[in-house]
Formats: C-alpha cells, sequence, structure tokens
C-alpha cells in the first residue's frame, strides 16, 4: 500500500513537471524602434494563438511556442505602449519608440505682416520619423526668414518634446517672404507676405483741370520706403463755402489722384486711414 | 300703374347717374374738383400702378414725357425705386389760389430696404377749368458717348485645397481694428456709434457686434451693426458703424463688449463715387438735414447708394451715425442730390462730419 502511495505522488511529480515544462513565456522587447523588425522569442510547446495590440495596431496571428513571433515594420509603425498576449494567458507590455528624424511639419504665422514690426512672425516646426511619428529626441531645426535681395535671418532651435519654435521681427523690405524650416535635407517653405506699413509723408499737389481741381499725390510709401499697394484708399477733401467736397480715390500705380469740384477758395487736405497728409490752401490757381 | 312705376324707376336711374357723375370727384373719369383732390388721385394711380392715368393728372407734358414719367416713379436702371411701391400718401395744401396751390404731398415708399419717406412741395395749377400737377422730374442729363478705362485692382482669395498638408497656412482676415466708439441715449434706448478701419492691405467683410452687460455683469442684449456700416472695406477705408438697442436704456448699461469680425472677400477697387458739396441745412420744415451730390466716377451705373454720415462734436468724439439709401441710380459721370436726416437735439453739439458712400450694385461682381 505504502509502495502505491508512493507511486501516486512520482506520478503526479511527473506530470506538474512535464507541464511546468510546457508553459510558454513570452519575452517583450526592450528597445522597439517604430518601423524595425522586432522578434519576441517563446517558450514552451505546440500552438497558440498570439494577439498584438497599440496605436493603431491589432493582430492576431497563430504561432508555435517555442519559436521567435517575428513583428514586421509594418505591424510596429506606429510609435506608443504595445501590449503582446498569448492565448494561455501570457502578456507582456512594451515601447516603441521614434526612429530617426526624417520629416518636419512646419507652421507659419500669421500669414502677412507689416514690414518693420518686431516679433510678429511666428514658426514652429514639429518633427517626424519617416512613420510620422513625433520624435521626441532634442532634435535641431534650421529656420530662415529672408525676402529676395535682402539679408535673411537665420536660426537654429532644438526640439522640446518634438517641437521647436521660434518668433522673428519682420524685414524692412516688403514682399513675400520665404520662411523656412529645415531638418537635415528636409526643407519645409512658407510664404510670409510683408507689406508696407502706414503711409509715411503723405503729400499732394493741386492743379487746375478742364471740371475742378486735380489733386494727385506724390509715390506713396511707408517709412521703411516700400510702396503702399495698389488699391488702398486716399482721401481728398475740399472745404469751401459751398460745402465739403471728399473723394475716397484707390492708389494706383503708386499715387492717388481724384478731381475735386471748382472753387475760387478752398482749403483741400488729404488723409490715407488715419495718417493725415499736407494741406494746401486753393486760391484758383 | 305699371307704366307709372317704369316711368319712375327710368328718371330715377337718370338721377342716380347724374348725382354719381357730378360727384365723382374722386374717380379715375372725372376731374378733381380741388388741387389737393388732383394730386390724391393722381398718387392713387401711381399706387395702383397705373401710370397712363397717373400721368393724365400732369400738367407739365411738354417738359415731361410718359416714359420719364414713369422712370422718375418706378424707377430705372435696377434702382431702389424699382423694387419699391408706394404704400401710403399725406397730403396738405401749403397755398392755394383759383388759379394755382401748393399742396406737400408725403410719400411712403416700401422698399427692399425698409420704408423711406419722400416729400414734395408740388405745384397744382388750373387748366382750362381742370387741376393738374407740375410733376417735378429730375432731367437726367446724358452722358456723351466715351470710353472710360476702368482698371482698377481686383482682389481674388485662393484659400488652401485638400491637398496642401496639413501644416500649409491659409490666408488670414484682414485686420481690423474700432478706432472709435460712443454710446449715446436715443429715444428711450442705447445707440452704440463709432468708427473701423481697415489696417490691412487686403479687402475685407466686415461686421460689428456688440454687447450690453449690466451693473450685475449680466446680458442686457446682442445686437449686430446691419446695415449701418459699409460691410466691404478695402484697404486703409474707414466705415461708421451704428448698433441700435431700442429696448435698453443707457442708465442700465454698465459696460459695453464690442467686437469686429472681418472676413476676407475678393473685391473690386472699382467704382469711385465723390460725394460733393456737403452741407449741414435745415428743410422746409426746420428740421436738420446734410446734404451733398454723389458723383460716380467710374463707367458703369451704381444701381443702389447707400450714404452714411457720421457727426462729431468738438471733441472728435462721435456722436451720431445717420444712413440713408438713394432711390435712384448712378449713372457715370453724373451728379445725384442726397439728403440725410439729422436729429435736431444733436445738431447744436455737431462740430465736423465725414459722408462715406457704400454701393450695391447688379452688374458688378463684388465678391
Amino acid at each position: 500500500m505504502l509502495r502505491l502511495i508512493q507511486f501516486a505522488f512520482l506520478l503526479a511529480a511527473l506530470l506538474f513537471a512535464a507541464r511546468v515544462a510546457d508553459a510558454a513565456e513570452l519575452r517583450v522587447p526592450t528597445d522597439a524602434i517604430a518601423g524595425a523588425e522586432v522578434s519576441i522569442p517563446t517558450t514552451g510547446s505546440g500552438d497558440a494563438t498570439f494577439y498584438l495590440f497599440g496605436p493603431g495596431a491589432a493582430i492576431k496571428r497563430s504561432v508555435k511556442l517555442g519559436e521567435d513571433i517575428r513583428l514586421t515594420g509594418n505591424d510596429l509603425q506606429f510609435s506608443g505602449r504595445y501590449t503582446a498576449a498569448l492565448s494561455n494567458g501570457e502578456s507582456g507590455v512594451f515601447f516603441v519608440a521614434p526612429s530617426k528624424p526624417a520629416d518636419v511639419a512646419f507652421l507659419a504665422r500669421p500669414s502677412r505682416v507689416p514690414a518693420s514690426t518686431r516679433q510678429v512672425i511666428s514658426g514652429t516646426a514639429f518633427v517626424f520619423d519617416s512613420n510620422h511619428n513625433l520624435v521626441t529626441q532634442p532634435t535641431a531645426v534650421d529656420f530662415n526668414l529672408g525676402v529676395s535681395q535682402g539679408r535673411p535671418e537665420t536660426r537654429t532651435v532644438n526640439t522640446k518634446d518634438g517641437v521647436a519654435y521660434v518668433i522673428l521681427d519682420s524685414g524692412r523690405q516688403a514682399g513675400a517672404a520665404q520662411f523656412t524650416a529645415s531638418l537635415n535635407d528636409d526643407n519645409v517653405r512658407r510664404v510670409v507676405q510683408v507689406t508696407a506699413s502706414d503711409p509715411c509723408n503723405l503729400r499732394m499737389r493741386a492743379q487746375p483741370a478742364k471740371n475742378g481741381i486735380l489733386v494727385e499725390t506724390d509715390p506713396i510709401r511707408d517709412c521703411a520706403g516700400n510702396p503702399v499697394p495698389d488699391g488702398t484708399i486716399v482721401t481728398f477733401t475740399e472745404v469751401d463755402n459751398s460745402g465739403r467736397s471728399t473723394v475716397d480715390a484707390r492708389i494706383k500705380k503708386g499715387v492717388a489722384q481724384a478731381q475735386l469740384p471748382q472753387s475760387d477758395s478752398a482749403q483741400l487736405s488729404v488723409a490715407a486711414g488715419v495718417v493725415v497728409g499736407n494741406e494746401i490752401h486753393w486760391s484758383g490757381r | 300703374m305699371s307704366r307709372i312705376l317704369l316711368i319712375s324707376t327710368v328718371a330715377l336711374t337718370v338721377l342716380f347717374l347724374a348725382i354719381g357723375t357730378l360727384t365723382a370727384g374722386g374717380s379715375n373719369n372725372g376731374t378733381p374738383k380741388t388741387p389737393e383732390g388732383t394730386v390724391q388721385e393722381m398718387l392713387a394711380s401711381v399706387k395702383a400702378r397705373n401710370w397712363k392715368q397717373a400721368y393724365s393728372y400732369v400738367a407739365n407734358t411738354n417738359t415731361t414725357d410718359l416714359n420719364s414719367f414713369i422712370s422718375d416713379l418706378n424707377g430705372a436702371n435696377g434702382d431702389l425705386r424699382t423694387f419699391s411701391s408706394l404704400a401710403n400718401v399725406k397730403t396738405r395744401v401749403l397755398h392755394a389760389t383759383d388759379n394755382d396751390a401748393v399742396v406737400r404731398a408725403d410719400m411712403q415708399w416700401a422698399t427692399a430696404v425698409g420704408g423711406i419717406y419722400d416729400s414734395h412741395d408740388l405745384q397744382v395749377v388750373n387748366q382750362n377749368g381742370s387741376w393738374k400737377v407740375v410733376w417735378p422730374v429730375q432731367k437726367q442729363p446724358n452722358v456723351p458717348p466715351q470710353v472710360i478705362p476702368v482698371n482698377f485692382l481686383r482682389w481674388d482669395v485662393v484659400t488652401r485645397g485638400a491637398g496642401d498638408d496639413w501644416g500649409a497656412q491659409n490666408v488670414e482676415a484682414p485686420h481690423v481694428r474700432i478706432v472709435s466708439m460712443n454710446a449715446v441715449e436715443y429715444e428711450g434706448g442705447t445707440v452704440i456709434v463709432g468708427e473701423v478701419v481697415n489696417e490691412d492691405t487686403v479687402p475685407g467683410f466686415v461686421s460689428v457686434s456688440a454687447s450690453l452687460l449690466g451693473k450685475d455683469g449680466g446680458t442686457l442684449g446682442d445686437e449686430s451693426s446691419f446695415d449701418k456700416i459699409s460691410h466691404v472695406l478695402l484697404p486703409k477705408e474707414v466705415s461708421p458703424f451704428r448698433i441700435d438697442f431700442p429696448k435698453v436704456p443707457l442708465r442700465e448699461v454698465k459696460n459695453v463688449h464690442i467686437q469686429p469680425n472681418s472676413l476676407l472677400v475678393p473685391a473690386s477697387a472699382d467704382p469711385t463715387i465723390g460725394v460733393l458739396h456737403q452741407r449741414l441745412e435745415q428743410d422746409a420744415g426746420g428740421h436738420h438735414v446734410l446734404r451733398g451730390e454723389l458723383t460716380n466716377e467710374s463707367g458703369q451705373t451704381v444701381n443702389i447708394p447707400h450714404v452714411l454720415a457720421t457727426f462729431y462734436d468738438n471733441q472728435g468724439r462721435v456722436i451720431w451715425v445717420s444712413d440713408g439709401y438713394i432711390d435712384h441710380a448712378l449713372q457715370p459721370q453724373t451728379p445725384v442730390p442726397f439728403s440725410l436726416a439729422l436729429r435736431d437735439d444733436i445738431a447744436p453739439k455737431v462740430q465736423t462730419y465725414r459722408v462715406s458712400v457704400n454701393q450695391y450694385s447688379i452688374n458688378r461682381q463684388q465678391s
């Protein structure tokens, strides 16, 4: 009877050892890179079902225990937290890091700025790898802002949590400023229109015309010498005994002109927006 | 007996017909007996759009043909009068003799932009025993055939497309700024007046909205400038605005939040409209009006001009904004008179004023 009990214990121990020897183990990677292949070793024997889920990925696959589970670059193209599991309950969590910086997205604001204005143009660059994962490792981004034939302004800024930010002054020269963010060989270009500021030293002259007084400004420029854009409103005013006459003229080819009613004695003035120009006392000639 | 009845019936019928004919002073077939009745009859025909009947009351047919008369009262060239109808007429005799009279006709036109009030002192003359109206048709001078070069700017907008990457910036709305603002009391309500300027180098569609806050911080009302503003502002253009809160007394208002909004829109720099000979006067009723002339310096007809006037006190503050639609189109190079009412109570405070013109044109693409 004792021998029988000893034999039963021995059999149970052997069955337990065999069961332990059959148990699968999942060894998840510790240095996975997005877009790169990864092998996950398993132990044990027999068939099992492998599950993988993470950002943008959900995979179910039949595997043989004891062999490596191979995950392709496509399976792990998004960086983030992944969970791997086997049908027998074994599971593990691992993180996939972004790969090398390969792409930059660039926001430039605003699309239009007046010339000679401080701290007005902002550029924000987001650095991504080849799979559009935000690269959180510090990366140097070159910003360059320049108008053709002008001296460009260049800054190099390291990203913080994947973002590099710069704020720049607008140049004195009006025109389409090329604002670029560069990362290695990748350049992203935006156009910031630098426009003339308010008119400076607005001046007009008057001369008799066939049916009135012809008033015309000198070429209208801002204080940096940039021509004020055509289409800008310039208001001419004539005040005489018969009342006040105003014409909202548009700048055309750099100057504005209008015809005011005939008068023997009138006060003529000119303004553009909130900028006032010179006055002329008109005495009929 | 039956013969007597028949004769009586015929006699009564003839009698009634005679009485009806004699008393039909207001009918279209008869001739009114009074100058005021004549004006009323003529304007009743205008109201009914019976132009030939209305024209039959006109005295000065030698200087005013039927087409000119119809154009004057029914509109032409897509002007505001073509979208109007005569709603009400009040007449009053100012002066009368046996041969002539002056009758004031206060007309209210129902138009697409609200009621428009028009007043005429009509001369009525007795011609061969019947009263006729001397209708004051404004003669439009003919513009000589000519070529008016129009080479003003036009702004078009290309917005970002679906194929652009997400970082590609769109063109942004123009920068506009409130340059002055004032809250005034009017007929027990509150009116916000001020000016807004487009500081940018591109045109914008601008509106101004305001919220009135009470002493407890609660909102008393929200309104926008609606049509008391020139909505399309070219670069550096200044427009007045007025926002009415008719049911909110000014004494209850603790604070005003005002918000200019702008959108980048395609626009044309054409047309240029001159505002000539502006002057503050008093009309026949002793009320203050701002009068002047509009001149369209472009080569196309401006169908509906809209005049906006800003009035300032001696400190340069905006104290009132008036507006009015002109019911006749602006033909090229042709002056058209306008008059805007100014509140009599603020007229003594007005130190200076500024007039701007908004316009709506049927054939011109504005946006």
